[in-house]
């Protein structure tokens, strides 16, 4: 009967409870969605990239050739001369080996030169392969593979010529060897969006009149001609490679960081990831934190219904009194009251969440090529509630605490 | 319970009240024996309240005692008191009397959620609730409305009710008339009277209305029986 009193109290102040539990249920919303996309997050970014044993580049620190071979952020140091990358390609661990030339650039672009093999061999998202959304792969020399978000932020589409940058946010074009879009790519959510991607040859092609850096003066190579030269890569950025039995792996890796010609390094691209992961998961902390400031805050907004409540609910407190009700019981109800708030708003979040996942999911995942899975809610997920609603009776206990002594206070008269 | 023990004694009771130094209500004698019929007058600020308040033990004396069917208040916990006032008190107000978003039942049968000996004297409590509307002359299904959604003279019925379901053996009803019109006014009392004779219930009633006087077995005046004063 205590609980069906505190019911229909919440109900006579249907408004402002409504309101207050609104503002729960949108805190705790935010909350679980702030967790859903961190997981998203995570997982999307762990799947950058799958499929590849081992990343090899010129030797630095394991993030740096994770970040330039994988997601096109910083630049080599060095190069892999093409003697290792064949030494390399040689060995019989190796199942496949996919080199990546990088250096140049369109517009905001990066420009990676590669074999047609790569688009086999690089898988992303648990074992998905890139897709040719229009067009084709490449056929001739001077034809590239444009990723979605370069056709869309560019306005690309098949056939569109394109004009390669020497080096990055260079001013000195490849205006001699206009390439042509083949093919564009479906959104995948990784770096690969944002990549040109030409032929190892092509990369050699556009080069040809080139020397240490620089355009050699007054020589223009016509493209007809290049394309009956030998186009034999120097050198490489990083290769990416897959070994016929895991459990080479490890011995491939030490081979390679052994490697006697040349100073080289092998990666895992998994523990890679997670070392940069814990760099980047600072920020996941932080919106975390913030997340769960605003649920602090609509229960502190609770505090506040239930305090300015309190003046009107004299009467009924003196009621209750009245008629033997303990103080104990008058901040029994509140808390009560309470808990029934909260357990509403965070029921009520947890619906909104699954609405708006059910709803955002596949737009979210064409805008940001983020994949937010939508499953039973974790047992992490789970804690979230009760705990909201734990925090929520406790919260409640200030205003209740007060009520308590009012209601000592005014026994059964009340003077308003 | 004998009958020789007085439902209601105030012997040299002194209460002081908070924050205002030095003014206090002082009570020399107050007995009610059971069964009978009390008007108590006095004009508003002669410490009606404050009586009622001690009363029920929702405030406490700084002398004297207070026995309620023989036991004395003062000696309860407060937990204690606060189920012994639910058990012993019935308790009618001037207004403003029930929780309106609760329905006429809830309201009711409100008082033995706190008693379990006055909720063990009713068999059956929803019917009642229903009977106690019905002798007072509530319309039938009232039990179920909200008790918002009544009359205030409906709303006083509903709190005669309540005071006396469980036949709890007082009833304190503090001016419970003065926000009805005449007409309901002696309805009221007439309903209040058949159903606290038949129970064999002690009525202390505190009113500023004289004209009330004949229906009492006793008539007092606050004036003769306490004083309000500086010391």
């Amino acid at each position: 009967m205590i609980f069906r009193l505190a019911l229909g109290s919440l109900m006579a102040r249907a408004l402002t409870v409504g309101m207050t539990i609104l503002a729960i249920a949108l805190s705790v919303a935010l909350f679980l969605g702030v967790e859903k996309v961190r997981t998203g997050a995570k997982a999307s970014f762990a799947d950058t990239i799958s499929g590849t044993d081992l990343i090899i580049g010129a030797r630095s620190g394991s993030v740096q050739l994770l970040l330039y071979s994988v997601f096109r952020i910083g630049n080599a140091t060095n190069n892999l001369t093409w003697e290792s990358y064949q030494d390399i390609a040689a060995r019989p661990e190796i199942d496949w080996i996919v080199p990546i030339s990088l250096g140049d650039s369109h517009r905001q672009f990066r420009v990676m030169g590669t074999s047609l093999e790569f688009f086999d061999r690089y898988k992303y998202r648990a074992g998905q392969s890139l897709a040719v959304r229009d067009g084709a792969l490449m056929d001739d020399l001077f034809d590239t593979v444009i990723g979605a978000d370069v056709a869309a932020t560019l306005g690309y589409s098949v056939g569109d010529p394109i004009v390669v940058a020497h080096g990055l946010a260079s001013f000195s074009l490849h205006e001699n060897q206009p390439f042509r879009v083949s093919g564009i790519l479906e959104k995948t959510g990784t770096p690969v969006d944002r990549t040109v991607i030409v032929s190892m040859e092509a990369i050699e092609a556009v080069h040809v009149d080139w020397q240490s850096g620089a355009q050699i003066p007054g020589q223009v190579t016509p493209p007809d001609v290049i394309r009956q030269m030998e186009l034999q890569p120097q050198a490489v950025t990083a290769a990416l490679v897959g070994v016929k039995s895991r459990l080479q792996v490890f011995g491939l890796q030490r081979a390679i960081n052994e490697y006697d010609e040349e100073p080289l390094l092998a990666i895992l691209p998994g523990v890679a990831l997670q070392e940069l992961w814990q760099i980047v998961g600072i920020a996941e902390t932080a919106l975390i934190g913030v997340s769960a400031m605003v649920v602090v805050t609509a229960l502190i907004g609770m505090m506040a219904t239930i305090f300015s409540s309190l003046n009107e609910r004299r009467r009924e407190m003196a009621i209750l009194r009245a008629m033997g009700a303990r103080p104990r019981v008058v901040l029994g109800l509140l808390v009560l009251e309470a808990v029934v708030m909260a357990a509403i708003g965070a029921l009520l979040g947890l619906g909104l969440l699954y609405l708006a996942l059910f709803i955002g999911q596949p737009m979210v995942d064409r805008a940001f090529g983020l994949w937010l899975p939508i499953d039973l809610p974790t047992p992490r997920e789970m804690r979230v509630l009760p705990g909201v609603i734990l925090a929520g009776a406790i919260v409640s206990m200030i205003p209740a605490l007060r009520a308590y002594r009012m209601s000592l206070a005014d026994g059964m008269i009340v003077r308003i | 319970m004998s009958q020789s023990i007085p439902s209601l004694r105030l012997d040299n009771v002194h209460y002081r009240w908070p924050g205002r130094l030095a003014f206090g209500l002082r009570i020399r004698d107050l007995t009610l024996a059971p069964a009978e019929t009390v008007l108590l007058l006095g004009e508003s600020g002669s410490g009606k309240s404050t009586l009622l308040s001690l009363i029920c033990g929702t405030i406490m004396a700084d002398a004297g005692t207070v026995c309620v069917a023989g036991t004395d208040i003062a000696a309860l916990p407060a937990g204690k008191r606060d189920r012994f006032r639910a058990e012993q008190i019935g308790l009618i107000f001037q207004q403003f009397n029930l929780l309106p978003f609760a329905s006429v039942r809830d309201n009711i049968v409100l008082p033995l959620q706190f008693a379990p000996q006055r909720r063990a004297r009713v068999a059956d409590v929803a019917r009642e609730a229903e009977r106690l509307c019905h002798d007072l002359g509530l319309p039938a299904g009232v039990t179920s409305t909200q008790a918002g959604a009544l009359s205030v003279g409906q709303q006083q019925r509903v709190a005669c009710a309540r005071a006396l379901i469980g036949a709890p053996p007082l009833i304190i009803a503090d001016e419970p008339t003065s926000a009805l019109d005449a007409a309901t006014q002696t309805t009221f009392l007439d309903l209040l009277f058949a159903q606290s004779r038949a129970h064999g219930t002690t009525l202390l009633m505190v009113s500023h209305d004289a004209r009330l006087a004949g229906q009492f077995d006793r008539v007092l005046h606050m004036a003769d029986i306490a004083e309000t004063r500086r010391d």
